[in-house]
């Protein structure tokens, strides 16, 4: 018989066991799913984990992963404070959305001016619109106590459409021969947000990094990130010691909204180049699974992005190479958020095997 | 009775570095009322547990009726007429009474079934409860009725029961006594975990001291004095509060006409508080649970805002003012609930010092905490306090109910307070524990601080008290000096009691 028996503390050990575990899960259970598909196993989970790494094309393989895995990590950072606050968050696509709109509409209203103030001005009004787009369900939430988590899933919807919208309305290339999409700002200097495209590099990557060390010193260092910690373990004791629940809800939403907007504005001035109807990939979701994997810790963070956006490429890798299915690498995905909460029981529970009552 | 109901031979049951029960061995009868007395970690719970099949003995054996006894988990325990009201209580804040009773069942009945018998026991034991309510809404009071009723709704053979009185009035304890002789009369034995000597005293017929792990002593309380059976327990002296005289100081605090809306539905509404508590003082505010105690505090520690000349310090209205703001000022509180209000039970004990003693300890700067100060300033509490645990970064959880509430009172005491607001000090707490918050409490007053404590214990109020008031239904009785009064004057203080006496006629 097994029997689960509450630790007197989590245990330290596992909470750093526990992403480990559920990524051998995870490879093991995907082992068996491509099997089932009629692929060799070892030679899929090669391809997805290692191929990006370690094969001759890896050259090539190595910048993909910075680009994918900056948006993942800036998002996740965002959505990791009020994730540990207990606010939930799940609509940062449609903030990503809003913030490329914003920051690429700036950046279009000076084509074709040059200027080193450009590209500023883009990330505010990149930050600016996530921010504003989180703040719908935020103010929604504080003054008549909807529920954040249906009305930010919601709005990505809009969102999706006022990309659209744009897309084929104010912000379609006027030299575009009708074609829906924007200019192209990667080719535009004052408002592109790469640094160097050859090695992957742009802006986006630096703020990821930056948020990082920004969110590790709030969360274990500041009176903030002790108060969103508090706040999701103990609203009532957050309140007792002074935390106002409103404008927590307020902040968190914020910071969550402004990072996704800013990820949203690196990646249409970069990676992406346009706003175009089919801009979002789902980074704002992917990113809830990131953040979790991360174990809401800004390090976790960016460890499981990197582990996400190595599964992106190598998925992307084993569809062209080995013609394995989306849905498959969608699946290993999804695998890998469930193994986690499964194991995470571990943190806080003992696992008892056998002995009976001896009595 | 020849045959006891349940027999404990050798219970042996070691933790890493600690041995909780060392050959226990004692018999329970039938319609026994069998006591256990202990301190804080001297066994009582491992032992309560192995009996309900939460934890298996690393030797010994237990029979119930002649039959070995090994239940593998609470549900066999159960199966076999073996109930237990846990002194922490197991309910789910969110549903209503007979909906968490449901919960406990194998194969619950129609809910308008549950109420029904809720009724109808609670008609019968006289233990007043709507099965309706909510039990988010309901006073720790009403919420262990919750507990007890649940179990009786099985037709145990054996209740046992974890501290249940330090919730309890006076007139509530004769209730449930009357409750637990009526059920022992009909042949139902009760385990009575306490450190409560008096009531052990008048309700138990047998009891079995637990020192460290093992028995100590057996011994008939009604004819064992209490201190006796105290120094029995805790194998010293047993120390009682001191107090220093002193004059009256100036007025700290004023309550002027306070009066609040319930926070939420089955709140209290505060109707028109006005006192004035003075330097050095102790102010006792006793009162049934749920009569307004925790909105009292609320509006004291600025959870909940007032109006602002509602509550002044010192001649200026704070009654808008921050939780954080009042700290600095001096006016601390500590609120009754230990796990989830007054500490974080996931938090570490330097994170909770944080809780409320950042402005104050200036344990930080510009936001940026310092945690070797704050570290500090957890180790000084614990070592003041003499609270039990390996260090501060230990989870508040690890810690016993009793070793976390010194932490909490400590922390609020370490901090110099000009004005004290504690609520249930000593709320499950055992004795030495007690004795030691007490003091502490008393010691606080004579510095200058104006101490208010909320409580339901009466004893407790008339140790330490200068002044007594009493709550009923949110109104607050002109306060007394507490030397001279007698039970049933405070009795009358406490209007409250007057729907027990009606339950206690039906009963």
């Amino acid at each position: 018989m097994i029997t689960l028996e509450k630790r007197p503390q989590p245990s330290r050990l596992w909470v750093f066991a526990t992403p480990v575990l559920a990524v051998v899960l995870t490879m093991l259970c995907g082992g068996l799913l491509f099997a089932a598909l009629g692929q060799n196993p070892f030679e899929t989970i090669r391809t997805i984990f290692l191929d990006p790494l370690f094969s001759e094309f890896a050259w090539f393989y190595r910048p993909q992963l910075l680009i994918k895995g900056a948006p993942l990590v800036l998002i996740a950072i965002g959505l990791s404070f009020g994730f540990r606050a207990g606010i939930w968050n799940i609509g940062a696509e449609g903030q990503y959305i809003v913030g490329a709109i914003f920051g690429a509409a700036v950046g279009l209203a000076f084509y074709p001016m040059e200027s080193i103030i450009i590209f500023p001005l883009m990330i505010v009004a990149g930050a600016l619109g996530g921010f504003l787009w989180a703040m719908i369900p935020g103010i929604l939430r504080v003054r008549f106590g909807t529920n954040e988590i249906l009305v930010s899933l919601m709005l990505v919807y809009v969102a999706e459409q006022l990309l659209a919208s744009m897309a084929l309305g104010v912000l379609r290339n006027p030299d575009g021969m009708g074609f829906p999409g924007s200019r192209n700002l990667a080719q535009y200097d004052s408002a592109t947000s790469w640094i160097n495209q050859s090695a992957g590099l742009h802006w986006g990557v630096a703020f990821a990094f930056i948020a990082v060390i920004c969110a590790y010193v709030a969360l274990s260092r500041h009176i903030f990130g002790f108060n969103v910690r508090l706040s999701g373990q103990s609203p009532r004791a957050a309140r007792f010691a002074g935390v106002n629940p409103s404008r927590l809800v307020l902040i968190c939403m914020g910071i969550s909204g402004a990072l996704a907007g800013l990820a949203g504005l690196f990646e249409v001035s970069g990676p992406a180049g346009q706003i175009s109807i089919d801009f979002n990939v789902g980074y704002g979701f992917t990113a809830i699974i990131v953040a979790f994997l991360g174990r809401l810790h800004p390090v976790g963070i960016l460890l499981a992005g990197g582990l996400m956006a190595l599964t992106y490429i190598g998925g992307e890798i084993a569809q062209s190479n080995l013609g394995l299915p989306i849905a498959a690498i969608q699946i290993l995905q999804g695998m890998l958020l469930f193994f986690l909460l499964a194991v995470d029981v571990l943190t806080n529970y003992r696992v008892r095997l056998g002995k009976r009552g001896i009595a | 009775m020849t045959e006891p109901l349940l027999r404990l031979s050798g219970l042996t049951k070691a933790y890493p570095g600690v041995v909780a029960n060392k050959d226990v061995s004692f018999d329970i009868g039938r319609g026994e009322v069998h006591a256990l007395l202990g301190e804080n970690g001297a066994g009582k719970s491992t032992l309560v547990k192995t009996i309900y099949g939460l934890v298996k003995p690393d030797a010994g054996t237990m029979t119930l009726e002649g039959q070995p006894f090994q239940p593998a988990e609470p549900r066999a325990a159960r199966a076999s007429g073996i109930a237990m009201v846990f002194q922490h209580f197991s309910l789910f804040d969110a549903m209503n009474v007979a909906e968490n009773i449901a919960l406990g069942m194998e194969n619950p009945p129609p809910q308008a079934e549950i109420a029904a018998k809720v009724r109808s026991v609670s008609d019968q034991y006289g233990l007043p409860l709507d099965p309706t309510r909510i039990v988010g809404e309901l006073s720790a009071g009403e919420r262990q009725r919750v507990e007890i009723i649940r179990c009786l709704l099985q037709d145990p053979k054996l209740l046992i029961m974890d501290e249940p009185t330090s919730v309890l009035t006076p007139q509530e304890v004769d209730i449930l006594f009357e409750t637990l002789r009526k059920l022992s009369a009909e042949g139902t034995a009760i385990l009575y975990i306490s450190h409560k000597l008096e009531e052990i005293r008048a309700l138990c017929e047998n009891a079995t001291v637990l020192r460290l792990g093992e028995v100590v002593g057996d011994c008939d309380p009604r004819e064992t004095s209490a201190r006796d059976m105290a120094e029995l327990m805790v194998g010293t002296v047993l120390h009682v509060p001191e107090r220093a005289e002193k004059p009256a100081g100036e007025v700290v605090l004023s309550l002027n006409g306070l009066s609040a809306k319930a926070p939420h539905r089955f709140g209290t509404p505060l109707r028109n508080i006005t006192v004035e508590v003075r330097t050095g003082e102790v102010l006792g505010i006793g009162g049934v649970a749920g009569n307004g105690q925790d909105e009292l505090v609320a509006a004291l520690s600025g959870e909940m805002k007032t109006g602002r000349d509602m509550v002044q310090f010192k001649g200026n209205g704070i009654g808008q003012t921050h939780p954080n703001a009042r700290r600095k000022i001096g006016l601390l509180a500590a609120p009754e609930e230990r796990m989830g209000h007054a500490a974080a039970p996931d938090m570490s004990l330097t994170e909770n010092a944080i809780l409320t003693a950042a402005t104050r300890k200036e344990l930080t700067s510009r936001g940026f905490v310092h945690w070797g100060k704050a570290r500090g300033f957890a180790k000084e509490v614990i070592a003041k306090f003499d609270v039990r645990t390996p260090g501060p970064q230990n989870a508040a959880r690890s810690l016993s109910g009793g070793n976390l509430q010194k932490f909490v009172i400590g922390r609020e005491i370490m901090q110099a307070p000009e004005v004290l607001v504690v609520n249930q000090p000593t709320w499950g707490v055992d004795a030495s524990a007690a004795a030691a918050i007490r003091q502490a409490l008393l010691d606080l007053a004579a510095t200058g601080t104006a101490v208010i404590v909320i409580s339901q214990d009466l004893d407790e109020l008339m140790e330490i008290s200068d002044r007594f008031a009493a709550l009923n239904e949110g109104r607050l009785s002109s306060p007394r000096p507490a030397q001279g009064l007698t039970v049933d004057e405070i009795g009358l203080m406490l209007g409250g009691a007057h729907d027990m006496e009606v339950a206690h006629d039906h009963a």
